[in-house]
């Protein structure tokens, strides 16, 4: 039988390749793709604590993994415009390159 | 039921694996779909049919799209970073301890959860809660999409006049 600990491991794996993804790339567009996948990591867990808990309020786990789509959904757009716009500026999508800012 | 659970798991984590560590971004932004389509699986086979729809049409529809013409736009000369052995031995080791940490929690947690009655959650319900219960945030959402996209073009278009 499939308990929630399965899925929660699982869950947390998917997490940490993304947080690895993160943080040892260096192309912005890789580094967005490990982004979403921690995000989705978190709906994972939204939606199997709402099949494996109590229900005093039947649809709220559903309702938050929606609401945690649409604003990923909405990240991933101006995530995306501003490598666009990266893009356009500097020429390279390299974060390592962007270090204006650097004193 | 057991046989799918791993079958999807083994799809979602052998893509996430593939979408962070492959050398071209193209091939990376087609290994995140597959990673997102089995975690839909996964949403369908918890008995969230509507989210698992809406993760396919969101994620693999429309972010999946969006960052493989992001990928195409941004095509660069130079031919694929040389992945640094030292940066992704820092990369996986931090998320090696993240993962025993979380692992070590989830192990050791004495929470009993059990999977009790099905809860229903047809889109017919979804959209009755999303009408009375729920109008307030689902309006608040709908503002900040609109936001997000206004700005994203705002973002993305070309300038000539401020330069």
């Amino acid at each position: 039988m499939i308990s929630i600990t399965h899925y929660l491991i699982f869950s947390s794996a998917l997490f940490c390749v993304g947080l690895a993804g993160v943080l040892s790339r260096r192309n912005a567009i890789v580094v967005l793709i490990g982004i979403e996948l921690m995000l989705n990591a978190g709906n994972l867990n939204f939606i199997a604590f709402w099949r494996f808990g109590p229900n005093p309020q039947p649809l709220a786990g559903v309702m938050f993994a929606i609401f945690s789509i649409a604003i990923a959904a909405a990240e991933a757009a101006v995530g995306l415009a501003l490598i666009m716009a990266m893009y356009r500026h500097f020429k390279t999508t390299d974060l390592d390159k962007l270090s204006s800012l650097k004193g | 039921m057991q046989i799918a659970f791993y079958i999807f798991s083994l799809l979602m984590i052998a893509g996430a694996v593939a979408a962070v560590s492959l050398r071209k971004p193209i091939h990376c932004a087609l290994s995140l779909t597959v990673s997102l389509a089995a975690v839909a699986g996964h949403f369908v086979l918890l008995g969230a049919e509507f989210v698992g729809f809406a993760q396919i049409l969101v994620y693999v529809g429309a972010v999946a799209v969006l960052m493989v013409f992001v990928v195409l736009l941004t095509r660069e000369n130079t031919p694929g970073e040389g992945l640094g052995v030292g940066r992704w031995m820092i990369g996986a080791g931090v998320a090696a301890g993240v993962f025993g940490v979380l692992a070590a929690c989830v192990l050791a947690s004495k929470a009993v959860w059990n999977p009790g009655v099905q809860p229903e959650a047809t889109a017919r319900r979804i959209g009755e809660q999303l009408m009375s219960t729920y109008v307030l945030p689902m309006e608040a959402l709908g503002l900040l999409l609109t936001a997000a996209a206004i700005g994203a073009v705002v973002v993305a278009m070309q300038d000539k006049k401020r330069i």
